[in-house]
């Protein structure tokens, strides 16, 4: 499920790691000191409160550091995003429909297919292209998702790094059978690869 | 607060607003009624009759996930659980919920008014809520099927399903015009109606929250209102607006719909993040930590919070630009929200705590709505987003801010103003109880659901993949454990309303703001003598609560 399969997965991965860890300070400092207070500080034990109005350098210290923070996980993720904008010149391009309720792929020699076949290690660009109602191109052990819009071609595109089969799904909500909008992206060798796309060839040649 | 009543008014109703006749008598006193309190009372059960169908929902839909398909109801039936759960609990429960309730209840009394500026309109309000409430009802009910697109409507499948959408929409419209009456209600009761010497800087901070959730209601409705009514007219005279079959464009749709809805989470949050900050200090007997910066973050998100829509877009080929800028401000939106977080924390120290169910719900609140806020950042980096927007991370993050938050904030609210409501206590150790079964319910329901996304599983799935089931029939029991604490907690309160011990002392927790000062239950017009307030609110003298009990 989260294997290591496209050229996304470790910048995604880190950057997710990263931001948890943060969360995970956070959370465990408010929880920590909440449940602190509350048992140092109960009536049974604190008979007199004190009222202490605030504090300046407090909401200074709480204000700067956590912008500072953020400042730094948002720079992460659009360093992140950035490389998935920026296809590189020679990517394969394939054109991805997404119609109620598949997908299906063409290859820029007019094969097409229902499932995607990629070579390992070759860039691939694929070209969105919605048929009827928005869908989204899922990938989850790449790491990528891009919705599907009629009238509009979206890309994406990822550097296959791992053989074996992997799941697609459809992740924009689009009626009756949504949620079995399944294909699967297949990442083979490159002799596999142009065996598969010699015989689609052939046989489209017998048709 | 130090307060003085003077003899300047009397008006010499000594009734209950319970038990006080007008004009009308009976039912007709309460259907007719314009005192804000009856108002409060009458969305009271109205709100939480539909949060009892949205549960029902709820429970459904977690019943038929906890097997990869065919539990209980085909696809369509699942799609219009979820659609119809989403429309309830948004428009019908989680947005009115605060501010209907014991804003109308409270509001007034707390800045130390009679009523609100426009008691009229505020029935109006109420009226509307009902008629935008049966509309709902009604598209689940006739012919052609409750609608199945989801609670975003999103185009073009909204222009193409079958079903009753058309009425939901127009009910979305309705529900929304009573909003915009519920906001410019409040706004002008909270710049005309306080009490002498109640400065800006004296309100409570309740009242600061509904006035930053006020102006949000005013300005962000209406877009919303007119882009239902856009859906409405594509639909019925083939105008292209959003459909590209007609040469509209459906990214449109979700900018109109979103630049609205995402401001919505603010109308969502905002009143029950002035709940906890009412809460905290009275429980902790001690000033709030940080008054004005609790006042002024409401107003910054208020500000901020309408600038971050395109978030919900960034998997939707926006420009990179408008990537840029929407991740940057969706990560600064969220400072605000962490200075209050601190800041109730600060209010704890050296209190003097009594662990009440309002204090608890509040405490639960601060900790889930952090998880809340906290996954929230984690999706405000691009990168993420792009992996795990519409996966079942969001539906975790989205219940932990709603449900954890205002949910959460809401049940703090009624422990803490109930008794003060109705003159009746209900049993607090059964309230405990019933807190421990919510929140571990809670927790076990949703937090699986971010393993869940994280794991890849897209939301809204009717079918799933055998590899997320363990997870997802874990999610299931916690669903049973929350809905036996809500039973638990429900009957425990309305149990109190007929047989609860009955409370005539004004101040039961020890709380300094206005509304401890008059009677339980208050009133018909609220207070005797018109109140005049000298100094700012939760400045706690010694323990109130001996004081009273002296008394
Ligand atoms: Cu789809």
């Amino acid at each position: 499920m989260l294997a290591d399969a496209s050229n996304f997965v470790h910048s995604v991965d880190s950057t997710f790691t990263i931001i948890v860890a943060i969360c995970v300070f956070f959370l465990v400092l408010i929880t920590a000191l909440m449940i602190l207070f509350v048992f140092k500080y109960n009536s049974k034990r604190n008979k007199k409160a004190e009222n202490i109005h605030g504090s300046l350098p407090l909401e200074i210290t709480w204000t700067v550091i956590p912008v500072i923070l953020v400042l730094y996980m948002f720079y992460l993720g659009w360093t992140g995003y950035k490389q998935m904008t920026d296809a590189p010149k020679n990517s394969m391009i394939v054109d991805v429909y997404g119609q109620m309720w598949s997908w299906s792929y063409k290859y820029p020699n007019g094969v097409k297919s229902d499932t995607l076949f990629v070579p390992i290690n070759k860039p691939v660009k694929l070209m969105l292209h919605s048929r009827d109602v928005d869908h989204s191109f899922y990938v989850p052990a790449f790491r990528i998702k891009k919705d599907v819009i009629p009238d509009r071609i979206n890309t994406e595109w990822f550097l296959p790094k791992r053989l074996g089969s992997y799941d697609v799904f459809c992740a924009e909500y689009c009626g009756l059978r949504h949620s079995y909008m399944y294909s699967e992206v297949v990442v083979l060798s490159q002799d596999q690869y142009d065996k598969w796309m010699a015989g689609k060839l052939s046989d489209n040649d017998k048709e | 607060m130090a307060s003085e009543t003077l003899s300047i008014n009397h008006n010499g109703y000594h009734e209950s607003y319970l038990e006080y006749q007008g004009k009308h008598k009976g039912i007709w006193g309460w259907l007719l009624t314009t005192d804000h309190k009856r108002i409060g009372v009458l969305y009271m059960i109205s709100i939480l009759s539909f949060f009892a169908v949205g549960v029902t929902l709820g429970f459904l839909i977690r019943l038929e996930l906890l097997t990869p398909q065919g539990t209980i109801v085909g696809p369509q039936a699942y799609n219009e659980f979820f659609t119809v759960h989403g429309v309830i609990m948004i428009f019908l429960f989680i947005i009115p919920v605060i501010s209907a309730i014991f804003g109308n209840f409270f509001l007034p009394i707390l800045i130390g008014a009679k009523d609100v500026a426009f008691p009229r309109i505020n029935l109006l309000s109420w009226y509307l809520y009902l008629t935008g409430g049966a509309l709902v009802l009604l598209a689940i009910v006739l012919p052609g099927g409750a609608p199945d697109t989801g609670w975003t409507f999103y185009i073009p499948y909204s222009v193409r399903t079958s079903t009753n959408l058309i009425i939901t929409l127009v009910a979305a419209f309705i529900l929304g015009m009573s909003s915009i009456l519920t906001g410019l209600n409040f706004i002008s009761t909270i710049h005309r109606m306080r009490a002498e010497g109640m400065s800006w800087f004296k309100m409570p901070l309740f009242a600061w929250s509904l006035y930053a959730t006020s102006w949000i209601q005013v300005i962000a409705t209406p877009i919303v209102g007119i882009t239902l009514v856009m859906v409405i007219v594509e639909r019925v005279f083939h105008v292209g607006i959003f459909d590209p079959t007609l040469g509209g464009d459906p990214i449109l749709y979700q900018h109109l719909f979103w630049i609205y809805s995402h401001p919505a989470v603010y109308i969502i949050i905002l009143p029950a993040m002035g709940v906890i900050s009412e809460i905290v200090p009275v429980f902790s007997q001690r000033t709030i930590f940080g008054y004005k910066f609790i006042a002024f973050s409401s107003i910054a998100i208020a500000v901020f919070g309408s600038l971050v829509w395109a978030h919900h877009m960034f998997s939707t080929g926006i420009s990179d630009t408008a990537e840029f800028v929407f991740s940057l401000l969706t990560f600064l939106v969220a400072i605000p929200s962490a200075i209050k977080v601190f800041n109730w924390i600060a209010t704890l120290y050296k209190g003097s705590i009594l662990l009440e169910p309002p204090l608890l719900y509040a405490l639960a609140f601060i900790f889930l709505f952090t998880i809340g806020g906290l996954t929230g950042i984690i999706q405000g980096a691009i990168s993420l987003d792009i992996y795990l927007t519409d996966t079942y991370f969001i539906v975790a993050h989205f219940h932990y801010t709603m449900f954890g938050g205002t949910g959460f904030g809401f049940f703090a609210a009624l422990h803490y103003w109930f008794p003060k409501m109705f003159g009746r206590q209900y049993n607090k150790k059964i309230a405990k109880i019933a807190f421990w079964f919510v929140f571990i319910g809670f927790n076990t329901l949703y937090f699986p659901m971010f393993i869940l996304g994280w794991m890849g599983m897209p939301r809204r799935s009717y079918h799933y993949l055998p590899q997320f089931q363990p997870l997802h029939v874990l999610s299931t029991v916690g669903s049973w454990i929350l809905i036996t604490g809500l039973i638990i907690m429900f009957t425990n309160l309305f149990r109190s309303l007929l047989k609860g011990g009955k409370i005539t002392k004004k101040n039961i927790w020890g709380g300094e703001t206005l509304e401890w000062q008059i009677e339980t239950p208050p009133t018909f017009e609220n207070f005797e003598f018109e109140p005049k307030v000298f100094e700012a609110p939760y400045e706690y003298k010694q323990n109130e609560i001996e004081k009273e009990e002296v008394k």
